[in-house]
């Protein structure tokens, strides 16, 4: 069992919990994810290590609720414990050479881009941060970013911060302008991975994403996790979760994801029934 | 007197129109009469031949006549001498190329139902009697094993008895391997694993979940937090696809994430968590025992039509006797000679046929069996919405990976001594299917045995 030391709401979907696992937290970096069950009957799922503490034994996973597994997790309270959390599992993220970044987060994609950012930040190269939300009152991790970005540039949909547009078009007009990086950094919705790497792709700017293909093990047993880069079969789980995005096939990962619709749905509506059952009697 | 029938006394199954429908197990066990009766079919032979097709010994003819004379208890001791999972092996051993086949019975007739007396033996204790153990005084040496599977289970097994400290270091969240992932519960129960697990607890084995080693531990970090020696049984559990077209659709599984889901994550069961495809028409490429399992659970989960897709004829199948006959019992359609080519998709991505052409057996090849060959023009299409591919599997690469010194061959499977299970690197034991590729189960029991006397030997050669 795993329990949880801290925890908060970061917006009404997204949470941060900060869990006790001395074994993770010893080897984690930025790049890796862990998988959890909440408790003995649940899912195994995916999540990104966010943050840790050597010291302290923890690990800081940000997620948001948006099934049945998730909306479980986000009632858990400081205190309480998760059954299981294994990790660090995926290769960890490489920037040998870099000079100069765009670190990019699409709404969530944001805390799975916050630990690379500040793994830059500390390396000394320079950062320019881009996070984009669908209206401010969803805006995450904004002082977090600020502190490890050079410049932090952050978006709305409706335009309702002040700056109006997705992540991808004020990359586009930033490289206009003449900004130059070494590498993008691009985590968010496969739809926004994939058109930032079509602004990069003419500037030839190596463009790195993360990938979150539906797991099971996490560790190269089930496959999964496949997702096809330059044309080859890779295992998310063991081969990235980062790849380089103009390999990537896109439409491929977004149809992959989509497999289990029908009995998300009901397990959700499950998880509903249950709920109201405890509260109504 | 001997009994002369020609023929094992008849296991009491669930019949197949019921059994395809549910998860429970088929084969449902000898009363006392029926094991007594059976038992007198031995002819307990000076020579034993059986003794010599089991890969661990076990002495057949003495826990046999034990069974003959209703000293049941006796003969589940005897059995324990030797095997420490019996109750998993009487019911999954290939038996028929085993000790069953060298059984002089089975010259005329039918040989003794060595198989079904060994899992009789077992459950009986399990039932009837509650296990003591010896108190054993400790070492004070602690040794590490890497995966619960059969090897890692044995060798933990037999080293707490020795005085060790035994930590065993699984990946999943639940101790068993194949025994828990890959095996169905209608041919293996997962309760009669949960129980020899828990008799080591019992012992005092400590079995550490979520840990994947050569990413949380590498074997040196190991050694670093005290371990004077390590056991890797960590199995073969990369899966291998066909790289045809077509393999990344919605509705294709490997058979690993497949049973996984139904057996691990328990998605046969209406309300869990876990989801799994309930296909319509599916087919399963294989022909061992993991396409068989991967075709019954998915007739199990409701599909019309399932069909085993093997490119070579049924001589050469590798599957058990048993499983093979119970798939045809249970209406699992058999497509031999057959290959795919390709995996057709409708405009959403989702499977909707899958090629094949017809093969015909040429000459035969390095494994000695006959190499099949396309027939030109024999293409056609099979009606499914699912595809599982269960082609075989290899050793995952995460630990030789992060273990230069650990030497391995060109198929990644880790290469140790045959008898002592001895790695390239100093203290480092290995054994199982992480060994040999997929094997079976007795297998890489005997394998974690040879290798717990051996890490004994070492470590004391150390003091
Ligand atoms: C490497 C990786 C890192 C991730 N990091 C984060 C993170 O830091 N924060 C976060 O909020 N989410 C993260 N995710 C996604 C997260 O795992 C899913 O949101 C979660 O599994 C949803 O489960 P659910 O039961 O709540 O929802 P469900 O209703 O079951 O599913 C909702 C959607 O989530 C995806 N999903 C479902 N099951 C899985 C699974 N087993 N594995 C992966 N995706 C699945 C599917 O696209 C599905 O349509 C990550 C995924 C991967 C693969
Ligand atoms: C579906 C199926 C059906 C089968 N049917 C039969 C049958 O009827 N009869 C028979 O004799 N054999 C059968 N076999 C084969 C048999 O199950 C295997 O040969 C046997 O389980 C091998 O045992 P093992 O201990 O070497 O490995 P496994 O049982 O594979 O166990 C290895 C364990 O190590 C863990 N592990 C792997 N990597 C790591 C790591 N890096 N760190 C920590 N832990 C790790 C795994 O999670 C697993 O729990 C079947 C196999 C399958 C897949
Ligand atoms: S999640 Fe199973 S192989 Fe990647």
């Amino acid at each position: 069992m795993y329990r949880i030391v801290r925890k908060e709401i970061l917006n009404p979907q997204v949470k941060l919990l900060e869990i006790e696992a001395p074994y993770v937290a010893r080897k984690a970096e930025p790049g890796q994810f862990i998988i959890l069950r909440v408790n003995k009957e649940g899912e195994r799922v995916p999540f990104t290590i966010a943050d840790f503490d050597r010291e302290k034994g923890t690990v800081t996973i940000i997620f948001q609720e948006v099934g049945a597994t998730t909306q479980l997790l986000g009632q858990l309270n400081e205190g309480d414990e998760v059954e299981d959390f294994c990790g660090p599992l995926g290769v960890a993220s490489h920037f040998e050479g870099v000079k100069k970044a765009a670190v990019i987060g699409g709404g969530l994609g944001t805390a799975i881009a916050y630990p690379q950012a500040k793994k830059l930040h500390s390396m000394g190269v320079s950062v320019d941060a881009i996070t984009g939300f669908r209206n401010k009152d969803l805006i995450i991790l904004e002082k977090e970013m600020a502190a490890v970005s050079d410049r932090l540039i952050i978006t709305t949909d409706d335009g309702s911060n002040g700056t109006k547009g997705f992540v991808s078009d004020i990359l586009k007009k930033l490289l206009v302008e003449g900004a130059n990086y070494d590498v993008v950094i691009a985590i968010g919705p496969p739809i926004m991975m994939k058109v930032v790497c079509d602004v990069t792709r003419p500037y030839g700017i190596k463009t790195i994403v993360s990938l979150n293909p539906i797991m099971v093990d996490g560790t190269g047993m089930c496959g999964g996790c496949r997702v096809t880069v330059g044309g080859q079969i890779k295992f998310a789980c063991v081969d990235g979760p980062d790849f380089d995005g103009h390999e990537v096939d896109f439409t491929e990962l977004m149809r992959r994801l989509s497999m289990y619709k029908d009995s998300e749905k009901a397990s959700v509506e499950r998880h509903k029934c249950r709920l109201e059952g405890v509260v109504n009697g | 007197m001997a009994n002369m029938s020609l023929k094992k006394v008849p296991i009491p199954e669930q019949d197949p129109k019921v059994r395809s429908k549910n998860f429970d197990e088929v084969a449902l066990g000898y009363t006392e009469e029926m094991a007594v009766e059976e038992a007198k079919r031995c002819l307990n032979c000076k020579h034993k031949p059986c003794v010599s097709g089991c890969p661990v010994n076990v002495q057949i003819p003495e826990f046999i006549s034990l069974i003959a004379d209703g000293r049941f208890e006796e003969a589940y001791e005897k059995i324990i001498e030797t095997n420490s999972l019996p109750a998993v092996c009487g019911r999954v051993c290939p038996q028929e190329t085993q000790c069953e086949e060298k059984c002089v019975r089975g010259i005329k007739g039918e040989p003794v139902g060595i198989g079904r007396l060994e899992r009789f033996a077992a459950d009986w204790a399990m039932s009837n009697t509650k296990r003591t153990y010896k108190k054993v005084s400790k070492n004070g040496k602690k040794v590490a094993i890497v995966g619960s599977g059969p090897a890692g289970l044995s060798c933990a097994g037999d080293l707490i008895k020795m005085g060790y400290d035994v930590t065993i270091f699984e990946a999943f969240h639940l101790a068993g391997g194949v025994l828990v992932y890959g095996i169905p519960e209608f041919r293996l129960p997962k309760s009669l694993v949960q129980k020899e697990i828990e008799t080591l607890l019992e012992q005092g084995v400590e079995i550490k979940t979520n840990m994947v080693i050569g990413k949380v531990l590498t074997i040196d970090e190991i050694f670093e937090e005290g371990y004077s020696a390590v056991f890797i049984g960590s199995g073969a559990g990369l899966p291998s696809f066909m790289h045809i077209p077509g393999e990344n659709l919605n509705g294709v599984y490997s058979a690993n994430e497949f049973l996984t889901r139904i057996n691990l994550m328990k998605a046969y069961k209406e309300d869990a968590e876990t989801p799994v495809m309930r296909g319509r028409s599916v087919a399963v490429i294989g022909g061992g025992n993991v396409a068989m399992d991967a075709a019954r659970c998915a007739l199990r989960l409701g599909a019309d039509n399932v069909y085993i897709v093997y490119r070579r004829s049924e001589a050469e199948m590798p599957a058990r006797l048993e499983e093979i006959h119970h798939a045809k019992e249970e209406g699992i359609i058999f497509k031999l000679l057959t290959n795919p080519t390709k995996i057709l998709g409708d405009d959403k991505g989702w499977v909707k046929g899958m090629e094949c052409v017809e093969m015909e057996l040429g000459e035969p090849d390095a494994s000695g069996r006959r190499r099949p060959i396309a027939k030109s023009g024999s293409e056609h299409v099979v009606d499914v919405d699912t595809v599982i591919i269960a082609i075989g599997t290899s050793p995952n690469p995460l630990i030789r990976s992060t273990t230069p010194d650990l030497a391995t061959n060109k198929w990644g499977c880790i290469i140790a001594d045959e008898q002592t299970g001895r790695t390239s690197k100093e203290g480092v034991f290995a054994g199982g299917d992480a060994v040999t590729g997929s094997a079976t189960v007795i297998l890489a029991m005997g394998a974690g045995k040879k290798a717990a006397k051996a890490i004994d030997e070492y470590i004391k050669s150390k003091n």
